[in-house]
């Protein structure tokens, strides 16, 4: 047993509103620079629908993630090493700007300098890459809240199989719900195992992965491993950049951008310890409908006196074992198991999991003429749900929509015990006992999910300075930390939140570190 | 070491000749050699191959590779050609006849492959308005004098080796080139080659120059340590030892416009 800390992510679907505040402060923080302007490290995308980069879930297409060959081995769906090195020189299978969309910006300019004239002046859409105007035909989440569902959203990878024939989307009949991605921080990384240079790496100490932009050559293989699609190309420094879990937030014990301005508090942050020797093991599960237990069997229990010991063996520090033990997302994934991973087929073991959307589902209990406090109505209703079971057990759990019904019908159990409880009755422990909660369990489920303050949904527990000698390096090479102002004379001041463009002169305009 | 005699020399070199064909390649290695030890400990930034799939990649499919497999065939005849004295050919048993022929049909080959790579990649360059504007200086200098230096050595083998009578660069060029780099310069075994040959090699040595500040240094990062490492990376964050000189880094060489 090889012990390792992973900081893990959990986000509550029924919660998200698809408002982006999440993807414009990751923006604001990490991307407003020249060359990925068209990256979004977080973004939020209205499900069902194609996605950013579009179809990127279509792996026939884009090859990312692993699978098993015929042999049953694990391996690359883009290929093994040799045929990736062959395709150095063009790589078939990267996506172009078009499948992202074109960045603009605007003549905002226009806007005050235009004459007095009849017509008040417009900024008009402006293309980033040209220079030139342009007609703005497709966006990070162009279809949000389903806009032109009609038209796009049946090249939603995910509407395969019979099934999906019985999708409308007509008004009446739709459903939608909004899906924030980022980064999965893998457990076995598909982008860091497709690098031809070793640039990229898995941190030992809480899983976040980086791209070490002084190694990186541009080889561009990380983008197509990768399933999710986040890994981005910066066109200006020819270097690949991805989310980085806000890594000298999570050091500092902060949660990252995307989790501390959610608005609607449904992101949930905490460590995960994990047997990195069985890792490998359990992506080469031969049943996808297997890979979820697979990767719930890799996490160890916190609270367990071997797994702590074989953890101080590893060297993860006390207070780190402390904070795993209240870690809000060994809650959701292990002891509740109300949390999913997103495509787990992709066989790349992704840590930020969800807890699947059941909104609607008293409403359908009442619209089958259902009585909402019998638990045996409210059961047969979550297979009756707007939302398919089958699509939602395409994205989390490789098709097996028993694992989807049973987290649904859980949440359901929980919601209907707890209407009770607060409108006064006694709650009926039926309902729980069926999907194996107890009162207190409810109590704290519903805690957690519902109610639960900023310290019970982050526990970051913060990097150790004094094994981390090199954090001061890190420290030097802060992109923040020059002022280039004359005036400074060689004290350190850190500007926080300027964007480079103001800050200085045009050369620091294109590029600067991430 | 010794380089056999060459046929055409003419006595002492002249000032000129020992300028253009001593001195110059001697700077123009110097340069190679220095400028690629600084941009290293420099630039780690700026070390890229700095692709533009990204932004257009219907010419890229095509162009990308024919440029470099037909480099890869031109670079291993130049080898070849210049850095074996015809004597070891002949002594291995093959005829000067013989190698011609080779040479210039595997020669020809290669030379159109690449030619053609790299006219299609020059031409997305030019005609792709994304990829124009975020050309940089260094591709700025790169592109004419690669494209000079390959448009000169095939246009050489072309009117004197294909179409033209035939030229024995191996007993005036070569000669030169190894005497370079064995310390013996032999500035008049090339004085009297034809023009087309003095210019490809003087185009060259500037290329060599030009190396280190250019994307052309991902050619030294060729990831053939990737057939040999374990799939999965693990770091630690306290790994990398602190390293003063990485406080005030400068901005990558070629990263300004």
């Amino acid at each position: 047993m090889r012990v390792m800390a992973q900081i893990a992510m959990v986000m509550n679907l029924d919660k998200c509103i698809g408002c982006h505040t999440c993807s414009v402060t990751c923006k604001q923080t990490w991307t407003n620079r020249t060359g990925v302007e068209y990256a979004w490290f977080n973004n939020v995308e209205t499900k069902p629908g194609v996605g950013y980069p579009r179809r990127y879930e279509d792996q026939e297409r884009w090859k990312g993630g692993w699978m098993l060959d015929k042999r049953g081995r694990l391996v690359l769906r883009s290929g093994g090493r040799v045929k990736r090195l062959l395709s150095l020189f063009a790589n078939p299978d990267l996506p172009a700007i078009e499948d992202y969309y074109e960045p603009v910006t605007y003549d905002y300019d226009n806007l005050v300098s235009a004459p007095a004239g009849k017509d008040v002046p417009v900024a008009r859409p402006r293309s980033v890459l040209t220079g030139r105007p342009t007609a703005i035909t497709w966006g990070a989440n162009w279809e949000d809240g389903l806009g032109g569902a009609p038209e796009h959203a049946g090249g939603d990878p995910n509407l395969t199989g019979e099934w999906a024939q019985k999708v409308k989307f007509a008004f009446e009949q739709t459903f939608l719900f909004h899906l924030p991605r980022l980064c999965e921080h893998c457990l076995n990384p598909a982008c860091v195992s497709a690098c031809p240079s070793g640039a990229m790496y898995k941190r030992v100490e809480d899983g976040i992965v980086l791209v070490d932009q002084d190694r990186c050559r541009g080889w561009r293989m990380c983008v197509t491993a990768c399933p999710y699609k986040k890994v981005y190309i910066n066109h200006a420094t020819g270097k690949a950049e991805k989310c980085t879990f806000c890594f000298p937030r999570i050091e500092a014990g902060q949660p990252t951008v995307c989790s501390e301005t959610c608005v609607g508090r449904l992101r949930y942050l905490g460590l995960l310890l994990y047997d990195a020797d069985r890792v490998g093991e359990a992506a080469a599960t031969p049943d996808e409908k297997d890979l979820l237990d697979a990767q719930r069997g890799v996490f160890l229990d916190p609270h367990d006196p071997e797994v702590i010991a074989a953890a101080r063996e590893s060297g993860i520090p006390e207070d780190w074992l402390a904070a795993a033990r209240r870690s809000p997302v060994y809650d959701l994934v292990m002891r509740y198991k109300v949390a999913l991973p997103l495509h787990p087929e992709y066989r790349t073991m992704p840590m930020v999991w969800y807890v699947p959307p059941l909104s609607p589902v008293l409403d359908a209990v009442d619209a089958a003429g259902g009585n909402q406090d019998d638990p045996d109505h409210v059961f047969a209703a979550v297979t009756r749900l707007r939302i398919p079971l089958e699509y939602l057990a395409e994205l989390f759990t490789a098709k097996d929509t028993d694992v989807v019904a049973g987290v649904l019908m859980k949440l359901t159990a929980l919601r209907s015990y707890m209407r009770e409880r607060i409108l006064g009755e006694t709650g009926d422990e039926t309902v729980l006992k069926a999907v194996g909660l107890t009162a207190q369990e409810a109590e704290d489920l519903h805690r957690l999910l519902a109610v639960a303050k900023y310290q019970d949904r982050y526990v970051v527990p913060a990097a150790h300075k004094e094994d981390a000698a090199a954090l001061t390096a890190m420290e030097n090479r802060c992109p923040v930390e020059s002022s280039g102002d004359p005036t400074d004379a060689g004290g350190r001041r850190v500007l926080l939140g300027i964007p480079t463009l103001r800050r200085r002169a045009p050369e620091a305009a294109d590029g600067g570190r991430p | 070491m010794t380089a056999p005699v060459p046929p055409l020399a003419t006595g002492s070199a002249s000032g000129a000749d020992l300028l253009l064909w001593v001195a110059f390649p001697y700077v123009c290695l110097a340069v190679f050699a220095v400028g690629h030890v600084w941009r290293y400990r420099q630039d780690q930034f700026g070390w890229t191959s700095h692709t533009s799939q990204l932004l257009e990649h219907r010419w890229l499919r095509w162009g990308s590779p024919l440029f470099h497999l037909g480099t890869f065939m031109v670079i291993g005849g130049h080898v070849v050609g210049l850095a074996v004295p015809a004597s070891w050919s002949e002594a291995a048993g093959i005829s000067e006849h013989a190698y011609h022929t080779v040479a210039v049909w595997a020669g020809s080959v290669a030379g159109v492959a690449m030619v053609t790579g790299l006219g299609m990649l020059c031409a997305r360059r030019l005609l792709t308005r994304r990829i124009r504007l975020g050309t940089d200086r260094s591709d700025k200098l790169l592109f004419p004098l690669l494209s000079a230096t390959v448009l000169l050595g095939i246009t050489a083998t072309a009117a004197h080796n294909v179409f033209g009578g035939g030229y024995d660069y191996r007993e005036t060029v070569s000669v030169w080139f190894r005497g370079i780099f064995t310390l013996q310069p032999q500035p008049e075994a090339i004085a009297g080659a034809p023009l087309l040959f003095q210019l490809h090699a003087l185009t060259a040595c500037l290329l060599f120059a030009a190396w280190p500040f250019t994307r052309l240094v991902h050619v030294w990062s060729v990831p053939i340590g990737y057939l040999a490492r374990p799939y999965l990376v693990y770091r630690r964050r306290t790994a990398p030892a602190a390293d003063p000189k990485a406080a005030h880094r400068p901005r990558s060489v070629s990263g300004s416009r």
